[in-house]
């Protein structure tokens, strides 16, 4: 039926694909509305009135320029770390490690930026951000290789490769690398070097344009080259793509070395950006949101960025609820658990609004332990 | 062949060596350190069976439900949850009893909730599991007030005559009661498992659950069962935690004990006996970790430089020998084949 719709006319092609995309968005936004609903729920329970809770947090999050700038600077490295599990999902891997190839980044980048001095800001910021990219690209290919040689899941090791980042970049804010001017007594590394920060490009920060333009890079990656259409292969069927000559193992490394790269690119830019050192504890959570967004956009790149700047924007308001209303700001972090768990229990969403489900690609992760 | 083989109980007619020597190599080790610095020795060993009472309670979860064929990666989150509730409930009726019977129900409720997900709804398991361990860190943050105080936590009990072995009784025969519940467990899991018609079922369910199906075996029944009890192992891993560990809540208190208890369960094999070998590894290795101050003086010169390393890279072992074990392991250990799949009759 598609098909014949879309040998019609080209007019006729633009309507399908609108009309395909509209339906792509359904579950997603009832997810988003359902559970800001429950959330609702819930701060009434806790004796707090979800409407002044609610305005204040879109207040917080686009009611000014400067909301809107702090909503775009909290997706910047939610869109990474939504990518990074975006496509290791397209190659059957859930990567639960962003958060740790994101710090292993972020410390990287920040000692590039603090360490070398003088160097002209075209060449630092590049080197800085190249550094954190491959040092996250590296965090994330243990748990790619142990996968691909061991069978060990990547689960559980990315999971514990995550409490090993923390303590590792800890030991670095408070050891070798540690801020040492007289009067510091926290863990942090010295502030990098004016040259090595983000600048702003047209009033815009650099860093949302990097995680804009990855996004797009990422959904060509995937969807145009053999790289992308092999690691599709793998994840929708190990079996077949090994029949068809593919090596499964290359591509599972490949996947999460990309997939830290992206994660590992994401702190880098938070550091060179936002923080301008690195500290311990940062970014905390951010694992998790990734794997909401990356199921909220449904694996797909391009919907990575919305999913991000809704989350970016809960963030963002989440201070300025927690003064006006008295809600606690984690909320939000329910509101994205509930959002998460309507957008995969799709039937629940189906069966309120009487939909039909469709066939389409679903995520299927649960292969068990062994392979 | 190999689903006969899978369903034959861990079978006495080959002796495992190796367990055998690792185990008592260990023994030899501990009586060596036992004569050099008797009080360190006990103290590390009590503090392992501790540390690792946690860790076993949530790998006997997740043995209930994935030999029934369900993956729970969400034992951390209901831990968690588990150990929210129970602290709470602790704080309003003052009672460790009924604190610790209401963390297990509360387990129980999460339980039934993954296996609403991931048997009815179909939800993709390790996402499901995903869920709850979001949602845990989420409603335990939001609803968590400071400054709630304790109402105190459970005390060591000695048993009478037993206590008083050197080593053995101080370290087995002298804990409090949710320690001595899972080492009872433990035996408990495995009769359940392998000695009883429940168990049989449940194996067979988890191994091939067309060919259950057709005896009359009904599936998803043995499977929500299976999960629940899970949940209530979970469950009072997190009373453990609150009303017996620490006495009082903290945000993310279960620190990733959840998955180290699924790295055991495949350490061990699936089974209650393998995993408690798994866990006591874990404890050990944390209690080096919290006893490495009072340990700093007596360690020999040759390993002196252990006392000197950062807490951090301490604080990494646990975790560094978890990706071992499952890089060591997971090869030659085999899930039960229907694992992560939902039945559906033809």
């Amino acid at each position: 039926m598609k098909r014949a719709e879309s040998q019609s006319s080209p007019q006729a092609d633009r309507l399908a694909s609108v009309r395909s995309l509209l339906r792509a968005m359904i579950v997603p936004v009832a997810s988003v509305v359902v559970a800001l609903a429950i959330g609702a729920v819930i701060i009434v329970v806790s004796g707090a009135n979800p409407l002044v809770a609610y305005s204040a947090l879109f207040e917080g999050g686009l009611g000014s320029s400067r909301a809107i700038g702090r909503t775009l600077e909290k997706a910047t490295p939610l869109i990474f770390g939504g990518l990074a599990v975006a496509l290791a999902f397209k190659c059957g891997l859930f990567n639960i490690g962003a958060q740790g190839q994101l710090l292993l980044g972020a410390v990287f980048a920040a000692f590039i930026g603090f360490s070398l001095q003088g160097l002209p800001a075209v060449v630092h910021v590049p080197l800085a951000l190249l550094a954190g990219a491959i040092m996250g690209a590296a965090w994330a290919a243990i748990a790619g290789s142990l996968k691909a040689f061991t069978g060990a899941h990547e689960v559980i090791t990315t999971i514990m490769l995550n409490f090993v980042a923390f303590n590792l970049t800890d030991w670095l804010a408070n050891g070798p690398w540690k801020d040492r001017s007289p009067g510091n007594i926290v863990a942090r590394t010295p502030a990098v070097a004016p040259e090595a920060r983000l600048p702003d490009i047209a009033g815009v920060p650099l860093g949302i344009l990097l995680a804009v333009l990855a996004a797009f890079a990422v959904w060509w990656l995937i969807w145009r080259t053999t790289i992308g259409f092999e690691l599709r292969t793998v994840g929708q069927n190990a079996s077949a793509a090994k029949y068809a000559g593919i090596s499964v193992r290359r591509m599972m490394v490949l996947a999460m070395v990309i997939s830290g790269f992206l994660a590992g690119l994401g702190g880098a830019i938070e550091t060179l950006g936002v923080v301008g050192r690195f500290q311990p504890g940062f970014n905390v959570g951010l694992g998790f949101q990734a794997i909401t967004i990356a199921l909220l956009a449904r694996t797909n790149p391009i919907a990575v960025i919305p999913a991000s700047l809704l989350i970016g924007l809960m963030q963002a308001g989440a201070g300025r609820m927690q003064f006006n209303s008295g809600v606690a700001s984690e909320i939000i972090d329910v509101i994205q658990a509930l959002i998460l768990f309507f957008v995969a229990a799709e039937s629940i969403i189906r069966w309120v609004l009487r939909l039909r489900a469709e066939e389409g690609e679903r995520v299927t992760l649960s292969s068990g332990w062994g392979s | 062949m190999q689903i006969t083989e899978r369903m034959a109980r861990p079978s006495a007619a080959r002796i495992p060596w190796v367990t055998i020597g690792v185990w008592s190599g260990l023994a030899i080790l501990v009586l060596v350190a036992y004569a050099r610095a008797p009080l360190a020795t006990t103290a590390v060993l009590t503090s392992t069976i501790r540390q690792s009472t946690p860790i076993i309670l949530g790998a006997l979860a997740g043995i209930m439900c994935e030999r029934s064929g369900v993956i729970n990666i969400g034992i951390e989150g209901m831990m968690l949850i588990a150990a929210f509730l129970g602290f709470l409930f602790n704080v309003w009726t003052g009672d460790l009893l009924l604190a610790t019977l209401g963390a297990l129900l509360v387990g129980a409720a999460v339980g039934a909730f993954h296996a609403l997900m991931s048997i009815t709804l179909k939800v993709d398991q390790i996402i499901a599991g995903t869920v709850i361990n979001i949602l845990a860190v989420g409603l335990t943050g939001y609803f968590y007030q400071q400054g709630l105080t304790t109402r105190g936590k459970w005390s060591s009990v000695s048993i009478p005559l037993l206590a008083d072995i050197p080593v053995v009784g101080p370290v087995f025969f002298s804990n409090p009661p949710i320690t001595f519940a899972s080492l009872i467990l433990i035996v408990v899991v495995h009769v359940l498992l392998f000695r009883t018609a429940w168990g049989l079922r449940t194996r067979a369910v988890g191994e091939h659950p067309a060919a259950a199906d057709t005896v009359g075996i009904a599936v998803n029944r043995v499977r929500y069962i299976n999960v629940i009890i899970g949940g209530m192992l979970a469950g009072l891993a997190g009373a453990f935690l609150t009303l017996e560990s620490v006495g009082s809540f903290e945000r993310n208190m279960t620190n990733g004990r959840g998955f180290v208890s699924l790295a055991v369960m495949i350490f061990g094999k699936w089974t209650p006996f393998g995993a408690w070998g798994g866990s006591l590894l874990f404890g050990f290795a944390n209690a080096l970790q919290s006893q490495i101050q009072f340990l700093k003086n007596q360690l020999p010169p040759w390993l002196a430089w252990i006392g000197d390393l950062p807490p951090q890279f301490i604080g990494m072992l646990p975790y560094v020998l978890t990706i071992a074990v499952l890089a060591g392991f997971v090869g030659r250990a085999r899930p039960p084949a229907a694992i992560g799949k939902v039945y559906q009759k033809e």
